[in-house]
């Protein structure tokens, strides 16, 4: 277990709005021995552009898997886009000569070559599942949440397409609740829960992804949680951010706090509210606090 | 009804001319890679039955966008507001019963779309932006401050000159970025 070293993707959407999901990861993740190396430079993962031209996506997320090539280090993402998409890039490039001969054609044009074979991507929960591991992560639970009911939320890209990502479960995910029921809390299923937030539509249609997310948030109320959990800095822009908006469309009052994974584990370890950057969240989180 | 629904109705229900559909535009499609299956598209409706953005609107349809793929109506698809609704959630691509990857096909209509001078503002600005900052997002000067005062390391600059070039090679720069 000693040594756990990952090349950190930060990607765009967190260092732009959701920082308090890399303030609460980078903490967690020291005090469990894992050393995260910053990136030189990137770029975009790609995905926001794999709608324009997808060879434009092909070779941003190329790019960024040679400067971890480079580093010979294991990329770690927060964000499952970031993840979803290196990993896709990363295994069709492997697994597809003629692919990866076109897009290196393209990267010869900057100096660069994708090798493949020489590194992984992993977002933040399958590293702590399958690299750090629950029992570890239990060991460094100290005030244990016990009496919380919480839900969780995981993320379209940690999951699927299956035939890509190959963690978990997608019809049923289990590795997020696990982690959860490590602080001790206690996670609730509600409906719909493996559906999207419809985040990725926001700027095309705004309603649909509002009505989409406020059924998942009065879903999440219907079985009295206390708490929705995510792993995701764009499910957490459509459920924290957007919640009040969505509130105003329903007519109908939610009050649900939405805290990132690393967030709730942090509280479980022992860190403060204040460092886990919970006054940061739009929905007032600190009322979970006095439950335990 | 009002007449403004009942125009929608009609053009919806536009009839379909034999002359206007492309025989050939499945196979186009059928070339992109991971659009392979699209042939093999029985209308089920299983896609649009379990997709998220479906249940909430009423012109989204993939299982409509597939039959419309494979009749080769291709100038109704790309001209389609509907087509930019997929929020790529990958839930029909894990239960389409012929393993179409219908998140494929849609990215594969979207870019031809593209290619014609069709985009949506947001992805504009998005291409926009990763060509001018590296980042999808704009983020403002006083936030990259910000993130350093709380003892988090600095965002490094991303390599405009590298990503200006990849633009360049694989023409993206050739997507009309000004507004119509």
């Amino acid at each position: 277990m000693a040594g756990l070293k990952y090349l950190l993707f930060l990607g765009c959407v967190i260092p732009y709005r959701i920082v308090s999901y890399e303030t609460s990861s980078r903490k967690v993740l020291e005090r469990l021995g894992v050393e995260l190396v910053e990136m030189p430079e990137f770029n975009c993962c790609g995905l926001p552009i794999d709608s324009v031209d997808h060879d434009a996506m092909l070779v941003l997320a190329a790019r960024n898997l040679c400067l971890a090539e480079q580093q010979n280090l294991n990329i770690l993402t927060l964000c499952p886009g970031c993840a979803g998409t290196l990993r896709k890039v990363n295994k069709s490039l492997q697994e597809d000569k003629k692919l990866k001969e076109r897009v290196n054609g393209f990267l010869k044009e900057i100096g660069m070559e994708f090798k493949g074979g020489k590194i992984a991507v992993r977002h933040l929960i399958q590293a702590l599942v399958e690299d750090v591991g629950l029992e570890r992560i239990k060991d460094a639970v100290v005030k244990p949440l016990t009496g919380l009911k919480v839900t969780e939320h995981n993320g379209c890209h940690v999951l699927r397409p299956a035939k890509y990502i190959g963690f978990d479960d997608p019809e049923n995910p289990v590795m997020l609740k696990r982690l959860i029921e490590a602080t001790g809390a206690e996670c609730l299923d509600y409906m719909y829960e493996t559906d999207c937030c419809g985040a990725p539509i926001i700027g095309v249609n705004d309603k649909i992804p509002l009505y989409l997310a406020g059924d998942k948030l009065r879903n999440v109320k219907a079985v009295n949680a206390q708490a929705l959990i995510t792993v995701c800095p764009f499910c957490h822009m459509m459920f924290d951010i957007n919640q009040p908006r969505i509130e105003r469309l329903l007519s109908e009052k939610f009050g649900i706090p939405v805290l990132h994974y690393p967030q709730l584990l942090g509280l479980a370890m022992g860190f403060t509210s204040k460092e886990m950057a919970l006054e940061e969240l739009r929905v007032d989180a600190t009322k979970i606090l006095s439950t335990n | 009804m009002s007449e403004k629904k009942q125009a929608t109705e009609t053009k919806l229900r536009r009839e379909i001319k034999m002359g206007d559909l492309d025989p050939k535009f499945k196979s186009e499609i059928s070339k992109v890679p991971g659009s392979e299956n699209i042939k093999l598209c029985f209308q089920c409706g299983t896609c649009t039955a379990d997709c998220p953005i479906a249940r909430f609107s009423e012109i989204y349809s993939p299982r409509k966008i597939m039959r419309m793929t494979q009749l080769g109506m291709k100038d109704r698809l790309l001209s389609s507001e509907s087509l930019w609704l997929c929020a790529a959630c990958f839930t029909c691509v894990d239960h389409c019963p012929q393993g179409v990857d219908i998140a494929s096909v849609v990215r594969a209509l979207r870019n031809m779309a593209v290619k014609e001078g069709i985009i949506p503002d947001v992805f504009r600005e998005l291409t926009n932006n990763i060509l001018k900052t590296g980042y999808a997002y704009r983020i403002p000067e006083l936030r990259l401050k910000n993130r350093v005062e709380k003892g988090l390391p600095p965002l490094p600059k991303a390599n405009l000159e590298d990503v200006s070039k990849l633009f360049d090679i694989i023409a993206v720069s050739k997507v009309k970025m000004e507004k119509k």
